[in-house]
């Protein structure tokens, strides 16, 4: 066991770990909007949209993240009219490419999530709005939307760390977040315990605190 | 269409064989995972706390840990491990592990760490006035467990077991990273000396679509096969 090295990454591996960080949250707050968007489209009678967003999310959830990344950063590249477009600007970069990858992927899962959970809101909830006379843009904002967030609370809370452990999947496309940096570590001194180790207690750190927070609000939000 | 060719100008035969050696790497790993699933099963529920202790540290870890990382230790660390245990019986020339071996190996460790999560879930699940009836009855302990908790439990767990086949299936494609000529790799090779990223990624896509398909039409058959008596 080679303390020194532990020590001596230590720095190296929390400097990436903010990468990580930014590429969570940047990934979820998208990935939240994306995700509400489509589980409205889901829920819609009109056959066209449902279908539409059944696609999204069957597409994205029975493939591979890795192969999502790759086709977005690879992939987008050869087509000319994006390459000769504005957007070319964002999709260069392996940071952006990565980020929308993820947003999508997550944006897909969240979509179930909230999806199952508008599905279960108790119907008297919205029928007893509908007698008072609540039109139904409050209805939905007042009653359904903070009823299905309680409802996907712990869904969702998997979801966070699930996306926290796809992050690692940014170092393919030469991002150098924890995982990166740790491989990269690995690959120059042979010491693969050693930096599993630290980088796999920084992950299990974050992970605690994810799933700890989780605990908090749906402690705070239950009735 | 005619990247998709089989023979030598084609890709067609290639991205074949890769198709069925992500398969059989998902079945081995999925295999591998119930070996792991039906050793730390038991530790977690046991009552002794060290046995707890390691079954639960096992799933934890696995879980809060990325695929990616896990692969990487294996891969940079698997064939230094065995080196070691061989040079304990004296043999000390360099050996290389097979990357389908390793591959397969690494995601059977992430997939048995869900499975044992399912397993619990089904076990504890499954009336405790069974427990209790063979204890009466006095059957033996593997007449218990093979005769009366595995087929409750299984049905309980097929659903689930469905999820972690899909997780499984999925993480096949990251040990691409180690060089295994599986769907990933084998698109990676293909685009690189095509320039045809696009096609063959999403072509590698749909393959995916596919595989997840049809697995889910041969689950649905067996959860209705498990369900009997219900």
């Amino acid at each position: 066991m080679d303390l020194d090295l532990m020590i001596s990454s230590f720095p190296k591996l929390l400097n990436a770990t903010l990468v990580t960080l930014k590429l969570l949250s940047i990934s979820l707050m998208f990935g939240l909007i994306l995700g509400l968007f489509f589980a409205i489209l889901r829920l819609n009678k009109n056959i066209f949209l449902n279908k539409f967003s059944y696609f999204y999310s069957y597409i994205f959830r029975g493939t591979p993240l890795l192969l999502q990344i790759f086709i977005i950063y690879f992939g987008l590249g050869q087509l000319e009219f994006l390459r000769s477009s504005f957007l070319w600007i964002i999709l260069k970069e392996p940071y952006w490419c990565a980020i929308i990858a993820f947003s999508l992927n997550t944006g897909a899962y969240t979509s179930e999530i909230l999806r199952s959970a508008f599905e279960t809101i108790n119907k008297g909830f919205i029928e007893a709005g509908n007698s008072l006379g609540i039109s139904k843009k409050i209805i939905f904002y007042k009653i359904q939307i903070p009823i299905a967030i309680r409802q996907s609370l712990p869904a969702y809370g998997n979801e966070i760390i699930l996306m926290l452990k796809g992050t690692s999947l940014a170092s393919t496309v030469t991002l150098m977040d924890l995982t990166g940096v740790a491989k990269y570590i690995i690959s120059t001194t042979f010491k693969p315990i050693e930096v599993f180790i630290v980088a796999g207690g920084i992950y299990l750190f974050m992970t605690f605190i994810i799933h700890n927070f989780i605990r908090y609000l749906e402690k705070k939000y239950s009735y | 269409m005619d990247l998709l060719e089989f023979g030598n100008t084609g890709w067609g035969d290639e991205l074949f064989f890769a198709t069925l050696m992500t398969v059989a790497v998902s079945i081995t790993a999925m295999i591998l995972g119930f070996c792991f699933a039906l050793i730390f099963t038991p530790l977690k529920l046991s009552k002794n706390k060290f046995l707890n202790f390691i079954g639960n540290s096992y799933t934890t870890i696995i879980r809060g840990v990325p695929e990616l990382l896990v692969i990487y230790l294996l891969f940079f660390g698997g064939s230094g491990a065995v080196m070691f245990v061989a040079s304990i019986f004296g043999y000390n020339k360099y050996i290389e592990i097979n990357a389908f071996l390793t591959g397969s190996f690494a995601i059977g460790i992430i997939s048995g760490a869900y499975s044992t999560e399912v397993f619990r879930g089904a076990i504890q699940s499954i009336d405790k006035g069974q427990f209790e009836a063979s204890k009466v009855l006095g059957l033996k302990k593997p007449v218990h467990f093979f005769k009366v908790i595995m087929p409750q439990m299984l049905r309980l767990a097929v659903p689930n077991l469905s999820n972690v086949w899909q997780i499984t299936l999925k993480d096949t494609s990251l040990i691409s990273v180690t060089g295994l000529v599986e769907i990933m790799r084998q698109s990676y090779i293909a685009a690189g000396s095509t320039r045809d990223p696009l096609f063959f990624y999403s072509f590698a896509a749909v393959l995916y679509l596919l595989l997840t398909f049809l697995s889910m039409k041969l689950i649905n058959k067996l959860e209705i096969k498990y369900r009997r008596g219900y």
